[in-house]
């Protein structure tokens, strides 16, 4: 049993295959990246397992668990965190309110004591806090931590959503392109935090990116996607190298 | 300019942020608590009318500014609440239970159109939410027996523990009281969870739902307490205007109720309060300016909703965040006078939000 895999997955819109039969499986601990050129289907895969989309065909399994049919809201509770390609986040609150957000699933207190606001109420907000302030200090957030979201740069509000992943205290977390958008010092310390989480905080992580030097600096395994198939699978040297990846990408008899 | 040390995690929980908000709050508690002694009779109904305003915008304030559910139908749950009170005073229960069954009833409504509405999102939910207020007011019409239908209906005067109330300043303080619980519980849920929850669904509904948010369930809770809260402010309402018409709860007044919070300040607390005092001095200037107008505009029938339009929009084009995000830079500028930058609050969107998902 491995720890999380995709069996045969496939989807289309209309006449379009978006993913097309792909599996793969990761083990715990692992760093394990998807790359591909655009549109190859590395997205819709993430949302797929985020429960956005149904796959028409194929089986996902987390820890041997089928999650395929889960709902939306009940991945992050199985234990499974994401960011978005596009940065996702609550606009007009601020970083702190962002990331007791991902506080949600942790929460136990009923909605009467949450009106009320007992002492037990109280208690249970300032440990949610005390997580946060973990994760403040693990990323190094702490000047940001009252500003609120429209006000942030963009590899600012790139690390807060990380942030946010990390509150859920999630055992896999998907990463789409968190290297996107950010210039290569960002990208850099992207990378260490990757290191970190996998190693510091054990969680494992599935990743899509294009920036190719975080791919070689994290990755134990990756694969490559065109059309919504895996073309190659392996280390990274040998992912670059291949023969279809090289075609995919610069285009020729493949 | 206040910088904050923070020391403590209850200093980011707790109402009062620093010694400033406990001396103006407090100031502004004594000024309510005696405006009565102050006033009038004119003027002290006045401000109950401006506070239940502000208790049934405070419930709309919770779907629509916080939760993001825009709903033109909230003058229902004041109907509701309004008319369950009343008849209930009719059938000979007590005032204190008789107001918060008519609430409960209204929050009970309320949960039963949220459970179809929260799959419905935007623009159709509003629409949704308007068919739900024009039955509402048919069923008043039709329900003769117990509503009075077109004639109407007497309602008796409060009568707390066989102690009746007959002067504005006794139910002033009823209300007064009331309201500010009401903002306390709202305060409340605003740091708990369910109010980040609200607020994130606001925002992004795809990534409130990757975060473990349930979507159905917190729309229907917001549903639930906002019409909790407006029907509390309906059987309010009731004794306010002592006869009780189904054209009161028209369509008019659900308008009335967005537009307050609107331009009171969506999304704030501050705004359901600042948007009501502003609607309620609009409505009492109106009918000052019906006097003085020549009677060819002055009589007009449309004059009243015409004007409500016409703030609204000038509103949204002019200052989307309201009286209170007026107040927010003003406060700003005195604060870091002369460093002010014209561009402080200025909405930069430095990168393209594409491929997004519906």
């Amino acid at each position: 049993m491995s720890f999380f895999e995709i069996e045969n997955l496939s989807l289309s819109f209309g006449g379009v295959k978006a993913v097309d039969d792909a599996s793969f499986s990761m083990d715990e601990g692992e760093v394990f990246t998807i790359v591909g050129p655009n549109g190859a289907g590395k997205s819709t895969i993430f949302n797929m397992i985020s429960s956005f989309y149904a796959p028409s065909h194929g089986a996902i399994r987390f820890k041997g668990a089928d999650i395929t049919a889960a709902r939306a809201d009940e991945i992050a509770r199985i234990g499974i965190a994401r960011t978005f390609q596009n940065i996702e986040l609550f606009e007009h609150s601020t970083v702190l309110q962002n990331l007791l957000i991902g506080r949600e699933i942790h929460n136990r207190v009923p909605v009467l004591r949450q009106l009320i606001f007992d002492p037990g109420m109280r208690r249970a907000e300032l440990a949610h806090r005390r997580k946060v302030e973990d994760v403040i200090d693990f990323l190094e957030l702490a000047h940001y931590r009252d500003e609120r979201i429209a006000n942030l740069p963009y590899g600012v509000r790139k690390k807060i959503e990380l942030g946010r992943a990390l509150c859920v205290e999630p055992e896999l977390l998907l990463l789409d392109e968190p290297a996107s958008g950010l210039n290569p010092e960002e990208t850099e310390d992207m990378g260490f935090w990757i290191d970190d989480i996998k190693n510091d905080l054990g969680i494992s992580v599935l990743m899509i990116e294009h920036d190719m030097s975080l791919v070689n600096e994290v990755s134990d395994r990756v694969i490559a996607l065109n059309n919504g198939r895996v073309i190659a699978s392996g280390s990274a040297q040998e992912v670059q190298n291949h023969p279809d990846v090289v075609a995919a990408y610069l285009g020729g008899a493949a | 300019m206040r910088v904050l040390f923070k020391t403590d995690y209850n200093q980011d929980i707790k109402f009062a942020k620093h010694g400033g908000y406990v001396f103006w709050y407090a100031l502004l508690l004594v000024a309510v608590f005696l405006a009565p002694v102050a006033l009038d009779t004119y003027w002290v109904n006045e401000l109950t009318r401006v506070l239940i305003y502000a208790l049934a915008g405070l419930g709309l304030m919770v779907v629509t500014g916080f939760t993001g559910q825009v709903s033109l139908g909230h003058a229902a749950f004041m109907a509701i609440g309004a008319y369950t009170h009343a008849f209930l005073l009719t059938q000979g229960v007590p005032f204190v239970f008789s107001l918060p069954i008519a609430a409960l009833t209204s929050g009970i409504v309320g949960l039963m159109i949220a459970i179809p509405a929260s799959r419905m999102t935007g623009l159709y939910l509003t629409i949704a939410s308007l068919a739900f207020a024009i039955v509402v007011e048919d069923l008043i019409i039709h329900w003769e027996s117990v509503t009075g239908g077109n004639r109407g209906m007497a309602v008796d005067p409060p009568a707390l523990f066989g102690y009746e109330i007959y002067a504005a300043w006794e139910y002033y303080y009823i209300v007064l009281v009331l309201l500010i619980i009401s903002i306390a519980l709202v305060l409340n849920i605003l740091r708990s969870p369910l109010g980040r929850a609200m607020l994130a669904i606001r925002d992004s509904e795809i990534s409130a739902q990757s975060l473990g948010i349930r979507l159905a369930r917190t729309k229907v809770l917001a549903f639930f307490l906002s019409a909790i809260i407006t029907g509390l402010a309906g059987g309010l309402f009731a004794h306010f205007i002592q006869f009780l018409s189904p054209e009161t709860f028209g369509i008019l007044l659900s308008i009335q109720l967005l537009l307050m919070i609107v331009v009171g300040g969506l999304g704030t607390v501050h705004g359901a309060i600042f948007g009501a005092f502003l609607i309620g001095l609009l409505e009492a200037s109106i009918s000052i300016l019906k006097d003085w107008l020549p009677p060819a505009i002055g009589t007009q029938p449309g004059l009243e909703p015409g004007l409500f339009g016409l703030i609204l929009v000038l509103f949204i084009i002019f200052e989307p965040e309201g009286v209170y995000g007026r107040w927010v830079k003003l406060r700003t500028f005195l604060e870091s006078f002369p460093f002010y930058r014209r561009n402080t609050f200025k909405r930069q969107r430095s990168y393209l939000k594409t491929e997004r998902m519906r």
